[in-house]
């Protein structure tokens, strides 16, 4: 990170989480030319701006989805209160199948 | 305002990287800033990202050039072949044009 000292890089095959699809999809979906929502360089500033630590403990795609939720609470597309109800609903839905 | 700021460099031309440490979002490393190149190539010309990173056009766009650095004179204690080197691809506005090696 940031050209700071690191270990060797070890590449590995990976299946990937249904979620961890969709969050690529996410991605693919907002910065498409047609709807320009979000650029990879806003994208690139908010994964940067995690901080060291955050960026260790977090996955590859979770750190994708902290940085599009930020682009747009940032762009306004969506606000911060609608984040939380909807996740505080969706908590619900799932807690009432399980 | 035109669509892309002149090239000042070409292939060859020796240059310095601006020894700058500004906030936000630079894509140019810090261990090449302050550090003498050579401009290997010439991608084109691109939307500055300093300023797509915070939404805006960046326009017009900034010449970004391929830029090849001797591995021994970026780190000291580079323990390869004096031959090695690094390429880094750096936007104009952060390159200043350089003598002839000393």
């Amino acid at each position: 990170m940031g050209g700071l000292p690191a270990g060797a890089v070890e590449p590995s095959e990976h299946d990937y989480a249904l979620w961890e699809k969709r969050v690529d999809a996410l991605m693919m979906l907002l910065s498409r030319k047609d709807r320009q929502l979000l650029t990879v360089d806003e994208l690139r500033r908010n994964i940067e701006s995690l901080g060291p630590e955050a960026y260790d403990e977090m996955t590859y795609y979770e750190r994708w989805i902290y940085a599009i939720t930020q682009t747009l609470i940032q762009r306004g597309v969506i606000t911060v209160d609608e984040l939380g109800r909807k996740i505080e609903a969706v908590k619900t839905r799932e807690a009432q199948r399980a | 305002m035109p669509d892309a700021v002149a090239h000042r460099f070409q292939i060859g031309d020796r240059v310095k990287v601006r020894e700058a440490y500004p906030i936000g979002h630079v894509r140019t490393p810090y261990y090449v800033r302050g550090k003498c190149g050579v401009i290997e190539r010439v991608c084109g010309a691109f939307p500055n990202p300093e300023e797509l990173a915070y939404a805006r056009e960046g326009r017009p766009a900034q010449p970004l050039y391929r830029v090849r650095f001797v591995q021994r004179e970026l780190w000291t204690d580079y323990a390869g072949q004096p031959v090695d080197v690094v390429e880094v691809e750096i936007y104009q506005h952060w390159l200043e044009a350089e003598g002839p090696q000393p």
